[in-house]
Formats: structure tokens, sequence, C-alpha cells
């Protein structure tokens, strides 16, 4: 990677509260399918454009704003959005009215914002920013995928300052539903910070936003610099350490040098062998943090991890309901962030203080 | 103000998810877009299907919409006239 990218604004919506690092407290819930704690949307949505938007919207236009007025941007240079599962609720909402009307009369409003990009696209339309706008949809690494464009994007363009760069899904009552049928979450419900402690297959879910304010110039109130992003569709199970110190070794680490690594654990017993695999071999001597306990998992859940890092780093708390293992990490200066879904799509994104 | 004027005004509000109204707070007389109540080209559309959904009118021409959607009085006197249902 080229050019230097700083994380200067973090905006999120998620099933938690932001006190995490300030009270410790997490929220605890009982069903495997769990909704995001609303913001007051109000806050930053005028009433006429919130009356047609769904959750994902609602959700992607406060995070983002959030973020650009952290890192003081108004209009930045490009808004690139990962979702797995795009607008599902407008696709729902289309599709049943499909079916009751006999495909005849069909309202346009939720056509229209059903479509994956819509997310994108609104907070365009909400910030008048008529920049480079795209949206990528990867399964559980559309997140990371915009992360990829966006460094790229810095990496071409000597005269791009800020890009704003986020994930979000939402959950919908039916189509969620289908990663219950398809035996990806758990067959009965469980008290979702006992996730981890779980010995069977299947995990739990739930919906968020994450946006990032990435800019090359640092400021003062700087959360940390992405280092770098790594995709890869598939890794064999026997293969994951070297993968990791591969990815490390260009980035001129060795994993000694990863002060605290964070698990894209989701207490599913097929594949959560992937993280126990480098939990007790590269890793071992290292901080070892999870978080799907606390938000759950979904295609863009790492942005939760991100979050997570970006404060670790500026702060250099870590709060203990995230820890794994008892390894004190006092002063953390490089995280390194591991996801996978299914045994696919795995992603490492790497960052430091600065 | 007549039946059908409170029915077309719930409908709107129901169809076009008008959160925090109610029939009352919408005037007859009122512009439905731009400085009344602030309808956009979308909701247009929606009340181009409420029409014929609710009361069996076609708009062949999208351009008549213009004349109609003007107000809820204007509506209502074209529905009255114009209803198949």
């Amino acid at each position: 990677m080229g050019n230097k990218i700083y994380i200067n604004g973090i905006g999120i919506v998620s099933a938690q509260e932001e006190d995490l690092f300030s009270e410790g407290f997490a929220s605890t819930y009982y069903e495997n399918i769990f909704p995001v704690i609303s913001p007051n949307y109000r806050d930053f949505i005028k009433p006429m454009a919130l009356r047609r938007m769904s959750k994902a919207i609602k959700m992607g236009i406060t995070s983002a704003k959030i973020a650009l007025k952290e890192a003081e941007i108004e209009v930045p240079d490009a808004i690139i959005t990962g979702t797995g599962e795009g607008c599902k609720q407008d696709t729902e909402k289309f599709l049943e009215n499909m079916l009751d009307q006999n495909e005849k009369l069909l309202t346009p409003t939720s056509f229209i914002q059903s479509t994956h990009n819509t997310i994108g696209g609104q907070i365009a339309l909400n910030l008048g920013c008529k920049n480079y706008n795209v949206t990528y949809t990867q399964n559980s690494v559309s997140l990371e995928t915009a992360l990829l464009d966006a460094q790229m994007q810095f990496d071409e363009d000597p005269f791009l300052n800020s890009i704003l760069v986020g994930g979000v899904d939402e959950i919908s009552e039916k189509i969620t539903s289908f990663r219950k049928l398809d035996g990806q979450l758990k067959s009965v419900p469980i008290k979702n910070l006992d996730l981890l402690k779980e010995d069977s297959t299947g995990t739990i879910t739930s919906e968020g936003a994450y946006f990032f304010a990435l800019s090359n110039k640092r400021k003062e109130n700087t959360y940390a610099e992405i280092q770098n992003v790594s995709i890869k569709n598939t890794i064999p199970p026997e293969k994951i350490n070297e993968e990791i110190e591969a990815f490390l070794e260009t980035n001129k680490l060795d994993p000694a040098d990863i002060d605290t690594m964070i698990l894209g654990m989701n207490g599913d017993n097929r594949y959560d062998y992937f993280y126990k695999n480098l939990q007790q071999k590269l890793f071992k001597n290292t901080t070892q943090l999870a978080y799907k306990h606390l938000v759950g998992d979904f295609d863009t859940a790492s942005g939760y991890a991100i979050y997570l890092a970006g404060n670790i780093l500026k702060s250099g708390k870590i709060p203990s309901i995230l820890k794994l293992n008892d390894i004190e990490s006092k002063a953390p200066k490089n995280i390194l962030i591991y996801n996978q879904y299914l045994g696919r799509d795995h992603s490492l994104i790497l960052l430091s203080a600065f | 103000m007549t039946n059908l004027h409170t029915e077309l005004k719930e409908s709107i509000i129901e169809q076009l998810n008008l959160e925090d109204m109610d029939p009352a707070d919408i005037s007859n007389d009122e512009p439905l877009f731009g400085d009344g109540l602030g309808l956009d080209s979308i909701d247009a559309l929606e009340l181009i299907v409420l029409l014929e959904k609710d009361y069996g009118i076609k708009l062949t021409d999208p351009a008549q919409g213009k004349e109609i959607f003007v107000s809820i009085n204007q509506m209502a006197q074209f529905i009255e006239e114009n209803r198949t249902k």
C-alpha cells in the first residue's frame, strides 16, 4: 500500500450502546435475531425524506453523517459502501406487493429502494455529493472490498483527500430467517453473551451500519492508520497460519509485532477452528478479542471490529467483555482483524497506532 | 368536508408514510406539492397507483397528474367525476 490512510471519523449504529468503552456495559439479547439500538433518526434526516426510508438507509445515513461530522468533512471525495444483502426490507415489501396485487398496480417506492446501491445513493443525495459512488456486494467481505477500493483510490489519485467508506446490513422478516432454514443460525434461542461458550452449529445475527471517514491526512483526533486489507475467498484450514504470516511479511511485520488480534469467532463449531488454530499457534502470546457475541454475525459485522480497533488504538483501553485470554496489551500498537464466514471469504485488516 | 375528503387524506397519509400527520393537518385547498405538503415526484407515482387501486381511475397521461394533484379539493372533485368503484 502506498499512501497512508487514516481513520478520522467513525459513525456506527449497532446492537450495542456506544458506552462500551466508558462503562463496559453490554446489551443482552435472548433471541438469535436481534435489532440495532436505533438512534433518533430525525436528528440526522429530514422527516419528509425519512418517511419512506427502510432501516438500512436510515442507519447508513445516520452513521455516515456521524463519521463525517467527527472528521469535519461536509462532502467527501468518494462514497464507497459495502453491503452483503442490501435493502432487504424494501425487497420483501415489493415482492409481497407483487403477490398481493397479482403483479398489478405496484407502487414505486419499495421497488426503487430495494436495490443494494440505494444506501450509498441516499447518503449522496442527503449530502449533495456528486463524487465517485460505488457499492460492493461480496457476501461477508463486502465492507473489506469497499476498503480495498478506497485504498486503490487513494493510491491512484493524489488529489483525493477524503473517502467515506462503510458497511450496512439490515434484518428483515423473511430473508433473514432463510439463514435459519439453511442452518446458519443456532436452532434454539441463546443469550448473546454466551455465544462463544456454545458448542453447537450456527450463530446469532443482527444488523448494523459502520461508516469511516478516511483521509490521507492525519488529524489531532485520528483513531488509527489502516495499514492494509486482504481478502481471500478460500484458505485451506491447515494453511491459515501460513497465509497470515505471508500477509504480515508483506507489511514488514512478524506475528510478535501484533499485540492485539480481533477474531470474528461466531460460536459455530463447524468453522471456528480457523480462529482456534490461530489462537493456539501464531497468536498464542497475543491479546485475543472477539465481538460477535455483542453484535451478532452478518455480512458487514466486521465493521464493528474496525470500530473497536480504532477506539482501542486511540484510547489504549480494551473493554474486558471482548477478551478471550488474559494476555495484557498495555499500549496496543498493531491490531489485526481476521474474519471468515462458513469457512469462506477470509479477510484481514491491519490497523496501527501512529 | 365530505367523507371522500377525509378518506383521501387518510389514504395519502398511509400510502405516503406521512408519519405524525392527521387528516386535520392537511387543508383541503393546501398545495400537495412544492411549498404546501411538500410531496415529490415519487409521491406523484404513488398517487397515480392510489387512484387506480381505490377508485378505478386509470390515468393514461401522467401529465394529467399536475392538474389533479393540486390539492385535496381538486383530487376529490376529479374522483367524484371519474370514479368507477
